[in-house]
């Protein structure tokens, strides 16, 4: 499972003051921080700052990357900023992401053709959200497709199913779900990957949600995920259900994280 | 006046089969659909609105009562005359240019037309020009945007450019909401009210109004 650490987002007040300040040092230890908890990528996101967004998340990339030696997923759905956020990048970073909608792609294709980098695609049709896993299924594969035109190997192509609250709809966990399992068979080798938390829009206890929600996912087929990866009790299902569908020989990762008070 | 107290409360627990009992029984004893319609269910939408505000419920039993209203008032439709439903006012609502998220402003429509709003929603991706075109077209009350990207809000000063150009801007109220958006960015864009959520967005729309 590829995990993405996903708190070096500015919607959250504390890094937005940080980055706000310039607080190297903060943002540094967020990283290090979910780095040593277990992340392969560090999410990056600047998108509060209106206006500001290249220059901040510029200033991320480079303050994050002198901390922590990962790639970055660049996490914006702005052009400009991904290719200026790029060029400051050490390594490939995760293109976070690209879509369907017409404006998007044009822009962000060239851009994420040009040099090598890992790409979320994620469901989202020019016109409307997708509902049903067929919907989903239709735009994922209409954008593997032009990915790998494009020259992307299908290994490096992250889809993400989007997923919508059960609050709203009680058929969106399997909407989500159904297209996870359908991406993952109709072609192997390309990764899906989702955030959790808008399962839970709209309801009590939200973790409690996620964390089952994380589970069901992985059971279905979910390659990489974006969460915080100091969450230990969400960190704990990740393992144990990883384990149990027999992707953990012997039992190592699970034990692993037994013996280092990783569990809980 | 009738007690519609057990009325309130299926509406508020959302249990369709009691509400349309208890509607049925009431027209048949004689009460006014008017009188159904404010005080057995308006009044309780309001309290589910405000509840819903504190964290005492959630999304999926504030659209549980407004399905019940939405069928109570269903019964009740025939029995209304020419001129008896008044609303609280008429509310033009979208999310904005660029954004195609659509749960945060249709639970603050449903809110609404519970409150007793009339309600005409433009969908999603709509763009300033259509906004002031829709709006000129309908002379609303209030223009209500939502935006769930902190990259689209921005088209929420443009709307409010195109309804100045369009000279509306003085003649509704304009209310902003969704994930990225606040009270301070509602300030700096000459927003009339910003609501944080569906139950609060039904409080300020009266405040602006002045209704209740």
């Amino acid at each position: 499972m590829i995990i993405v650490g996903e708190k070096i987002n500015t919607s959250r007040k504390s890094i937005e003051e940080a980055v706000e300040k310039r607080d190297a040092a903060f943002i540094a230890r967020v990283a290090r921080e979910q780095a040593e908890a277990g992340a392969h990528y560090i999410d990056v996101n600047a998108g509060t700052f209106v206006g500001q967004e290249i220059d901040y998340l510029c200033w991320l990339v480079e303050t994050v990357q002198s901390e922590v030696g990962l790639p970055l997923s660049l996490d914006s759905p702005n052009p400009r900023a991904l290719s200026e956020a790029m060029k400051r990048h050490k390594g490939e970073p995760m293109i976070n992401s690209i879509s369907l909608e017409e404006d998007r792609f044009q822009s962000l294709f060239p851009i994420i053709t040009s040099q090598p980098c890992h790409v979320v695609a994620l469901c989202m049709a020019q016109t409307s959200m997708p509902t049903t896993v067929e919907e989903r299924v239709q735009v994922g594969s209409e954008l593997i497709h032009k990915l790998t035109g494009g020259g992307i190997p299908l290994e490096k192509i992250y889809v993400d199913p989007l997923v919508q609250p059960i609050s709203v709809d009680t058929g969106m966990g399997i909407a989500t779900l159904g297209a996870i399992n359908r991406i993952m068979n109709d072609f192997p080798g390309v990764n899906t990957i989702c955030g959790l938390s808008n399962i839970s829009f709209g309801l009590p206890e939200r973790r409690i949600i996620n964390r089952n929600f994380l589970a069901l996912c992985i059971a279905y087929g979910l390659s990489a995920v974006i969460l915080d990866p100091a969450d230990k009790q969400l960190m704990t299902t990740l393992v144990t259900v990883e384990m149990l569908l027999g992707r953990d020989e012997y039992c190592g990762n699970f034990i692993d994280a037994y013996q280092n008070g990783r569990l809980a | 006046m009738r007690d519609f107290k057990v009325l309130n409360d299926a509406v508020i627990k959302g249990d369709i089969k009691t509400a349309l009992l208890e509607a049925q029984s009431a027209l048949d004893a004689g009460a006014n659909a008017q009188d159904i319609l404010h005080d057995g269910l308006i009044a309780a939408m309001d309290e589910v609105g405000e509840r819903f505000s504190k964290g005492q419920m959630f999304v999926p039993q504030m659209l549980r009562s407004a399905k019940t209203m939405q069928e109570c008032t269903k019964l009740l439709e025939p029995f209304f005359q020419e001129g008896d439903v008044i609303y609280k006012g008429k509310v033009l609502i979208g999310t904005v240019k660029g954004d195609l998220h659509d749960i945060g402003k249709n639970l603050v429509s449903m809110m609404m037309e519970g409150a007793g709003f009339k309600i005409t929603d433009l969908g999603v991706d709509v763009s300033p020009e259509k906004f002031a075109e829709k709006a000129q077209e309908m002379q609303p009350d209030i223009v209500g945007m939502s935006a769930l990207l902190s990259t689209t809000m921005t088209a929420m000063p443009r709307t409010i450019e195109a309804l100045e150009k369009a000279g509306i801007r003085d003649k509704v109220k304009v209310m902003i909401g969704g994930a990225p958006v606040t009270e301070k960015y509602a300030q700096e864009i000459g927003a009339d009210s910003y609501a944080s959520d569906a139950g609060s967005a039904v409080g300020k729309a009266k405040k602006l109004l002045g209704v209740d």
